[in-house]
């Protein structure tokens, strides 16, 4: 199968900093992803090169198979689902807004909107009265659990996940997880998830993928790279984190 | 026969031709805003309309300069100037040039001076008869080493090239000066917060006030004869008819004339409507002592109007400039220091500033309120948008909405509550400011307020004055309310 995303020889600076040079990583299809990272590692910068916010300076980033496009960028993204930390919904904006901007702008028919709207509720345990809620009115969980239906609202065959479950207290998250596992097989997306967090990694990633000062640590299987650190920095990871 | 048709018809069209411009013709006759300017320009007004003339009225206008740049401009035809003010203060003559001079000057401006009405306006310091009696004050020169009585002179008067700079200078005064308005003088000093300022010699109060002219020794002061000075487009029915009030009043009746209207209680249209009866140029109609309603309505409406219009344009305009320049740091901060910059031009300034631009009347008070108006709604809009949590932004984007469509959904929803701030803001200052545009003749709640200065009347003061600020607690507090339900729905 196509890889969903691939980098191939991407180099990537702001100004005379490099965030990474010539990495080549390719995210399996139907899988998920983790990008594992300390901050400043350049795990975010992956994110926008694929959804076209940044461009690379050097070599090229495929996605399904064809370059990042110059011209129609918006319509590429609203192809990719996006979530990230703390949900970011906007406070404006009811539950159902929130989730259905993009697919209003899509010309989606009001029932349909209902129709995907209720199903994603369901599928993420929210019950139907958070809809004409504002994102003040709803506790930490709710909000992040909104912030997933609207990155699957218009059935994107990828997810692009930017550490939206690391402000969420650890028992909710647990949950969250199980739910959003399950969304993810039904609608057979694709994910990049970047994180910090090598627990989650493990818990949700098939393929892990490790960077470290612009550099690729080492990538593979998840449990592969897990019980096979390549190098210092992978197992001191690995040592730090899961043992 | 074909010739004495074509002849009989050309003779129908000039004469209905002229004819219309007869009934269209309307003579704009300005005044400066203190009681003598207006009682003449009410005169002047008065008799046109006599000898058939439509009148526009643009009295009170702020100042010399105003009225000379609105009659150079063309808004008015005519306005009542001394010559002294003239050869000095408009045309920096040094000396006192005879009128065949002046209008030789005036010819470039394409201005006439016409024939005095007789009486010499001069400048006049003066102090109180007690004063002068304790201090043995009678000539200026009197003054000088006096240092215990205050000297408060009208703005205009210590400004002006034969003004207070040129008398301290040829009487060696030394003494320390303040400004006061003119209207208020009178109030000051006879309450003794004031010793001594400058006065005009046929001025209704000096006799009132028990004041005493200091003579002018030295001839310091140049003559100020009152004239009309007209355009020379005005009409020669209406040149005629000035003719007629050439040297028909002597000090002493403008004093009269100026007391009718500041302790007789009488209006200007009264006291102009009795002078030209009594002169038997015209019948003398009857005038009533005005009802306030009919005028506060009419001043309301017109004041709404004026900020309302600014206003409009200021949201319009603003929000347009804060969605372009908010993402560019060193422009928006450009344009809202220059707005800033706008804000410290006084009022009064910027509107006589807007009168070679835009004459007289509306237009030039609506673009300086505007311009007023325009610093709260960029600044607040501009902040507003700028402060924007940053992931929000990032969000829209990776969703895949347009420029666009991330200002309509998400910026401009999410500044709406303080771009709606500086909005009220906005609204609250234009509605202060506008009482000052009744300078540039552009009427409104300021109309009472210059004229109940120039006659030190505080009541009609207070018929423009309680009403602006009704009406600025009622826009704040609508805008308030407004704000509210804004918000209530998010």
């Amino acid at each position: 199968m196509t890889p969903c995303v691939s980098f191939e020889q991407v180099t990537k600076k702001y100004g005379s900093h490099t965030v990474f040079e010539n990495l080549t990583v390719q995210c399996p299809f139907q899988q998920t992803t983790a990008i594992v990272g300390a901050s400043g590692s350049g795990k975010t910068t992956v994110l926008q090169l694929v959804n076209g916010v940044l461009r690379a300076d050097g070599g090229l980033v495929r996605v399904f198979g064809d370059p990042v496009p110059l011209q129609g960028i918006e319509q590429f993204r609203r192809k990719i689902g996006y979530a990230v930390q703390s949900a970011g919904l906007f406070p404006h904006l009811t539950a159902f807004d929130n989730v259905t901007l993009v697919a209003r702008l899509e010309g989606w028919e009001h029932d349909a909107m209902q129709n995907r709207f209720a199903q994603l509720l369901d599928e993420m345990d929210l019950p139907i009265d958070v809809a004409q809620r504002l994102p003040r009115e709803l506790s930490g969980g709710q909000q992040q659990r909104l912030g997933l239906c609207r990155a699957f609202m218009l059935k994107p065959k990828l997810l692009l996940l930017d550490e939206p479950f690391s402000a969420i207290d650890p028992i909710t998250r647990t949950e969250l997880y199980t739910q959003f596992q399950k969304v993810q097989k039904h609608e057979g997306v694709s994910s990049l998830l970047v994180t910090h967090d090598l627990r989650e990694a493990r818990r949700l990633s098939d393929y892990l993928v490790i960077l470290h000062e612009g550099r690729l640590q080492q990538c593979g299987a998840t449990a592969q790279v897990l019980d096979n650190p390549g190098n210092d920095y992978v197992s001191a990871l690995v040592e730090s984190q899961l043992i | 026969m074909k010739g004495l048709v074509r002849a009989t018809l050309l003779v129908l069209m000039l004469g209905s031709f002229s004819g219309a411009i007869a009934a269209a013709e309307t003579i704009s006759v300005g005044s400066k805003n203190f009681n003598e300017n207006y009682v003449l320009a009410e005169i002047i007004a008065q008799l046109f309309e006599a000898r058939g003339f439509e009148v526009d009225r643009r009295f009170g206008l702020g100042g010399t300069l105003i009225c000379y740049e609105a009659l150079k401009k063309g808004d008015i035809d005519v306005y009542v100037e001394y010559s002294g003010t003239l050869s000095q203060a408009i045309l920096k003559l040094s000396g006192q040039p005879s009128k065949a001079a002046l209008n030789q000057l005036l010819a470039t401006e394409h201005l006439q001076l016409l024939d005095d009405f007789g009486f010499n306006n001069t400048y006049a310091i003066v102090v109180r008869e007690e004063d002068a009696l304790a201090r043995n004050l009678n000539s200026i020169g009197d003054l000088a080493g006096v240092d215990d009585l205050p000297m408060m002179f009208s703005h205009e008067f210590l400004e002006r090239q034969d003004g207070w700079p040129g008398l301290a200078q040829s009487y060696g005064l030394q003494q320390v000066v303040t400004g006061i308005e003119h209207g208020l003088a009178y109030q000051a000093i006879s309450d003794g917060a004031v010793g001594v300022t400058d006065a005009y010699s046929t001025d209704g109060e000096l006799v009132r006030y028990k004041l005493r002219i200091l003579q002018d020794d030295r001839k310091y002061f140049p003559e100020y004869f009152a004239a009309p000075l007209v355009s020379r487009d005005l009409p020669v029915a209406a040149l005629n008819a000035l003719a007629e009030l050439s040297n028909t009043i002597t000090n002493e009746q403008m004093q009269a004339l100026n007391a009718q209207v500041v302790f007789g209680g009488k209006n200007f249209a009264q006291v102009a409507s009795g002078f030209l009866a009594s002169r038997k140029l015209a019948s003398g109609s009857e005038f009533s002592a005005h009802s306030i309603w009919p005028n506060l309505i009419r001043n309301t409406l017109r004041h709404l109007q004026l900020t309302g219009i600014a206003l409009g344009l200021a949201i319009v305009f603003g929000l347009a400039l804060s969605l372009f320049v908010y993402r560019f740091e060193k422009t928006a901060n450009g344009i809202i220091y220059f707005c800033g910059l706008l804000q410290t031009i006084p009022s009064i300034a910027l509107l006589a500033l807007m009168i070679p631009l835009f004459g007289i009347g509306m237009l030039p008070a609506v673009v300086a309120l505007f311009l007023y108006s325009l610093l709260p709604i960029l600044r607040n809009a501009i902040t507003a948008l700028r402060e924007i949590e940053p992931t929000l932004i990032r969000v829209a984007v990776a969703l895949g909405l347009s420029q666009k469509e991330r200002l309509r959904y998400v910026l401009v929803p999410l500044a709406l509550p303080q771009i709606f701030a500086g909005v009220r803001t906005a609204a609250v200052i234009s509605i202060g400011t506008a009482t000052l545009a009744a300078f540039i003749g552009a009427g409104g709640l300021g109309d009472p307020i210059v004229v109940g200065l120039a006659l030190g009347d505080v009541e009609m003061i207070l018929q423009g004055a309680i009403p602006a600020a009704i009406l600025a607690i009622l826009t704040e507090m609508s805008f308030g309310l407004l704000q509210n339900k804004l918000s209530g729905r998010r």
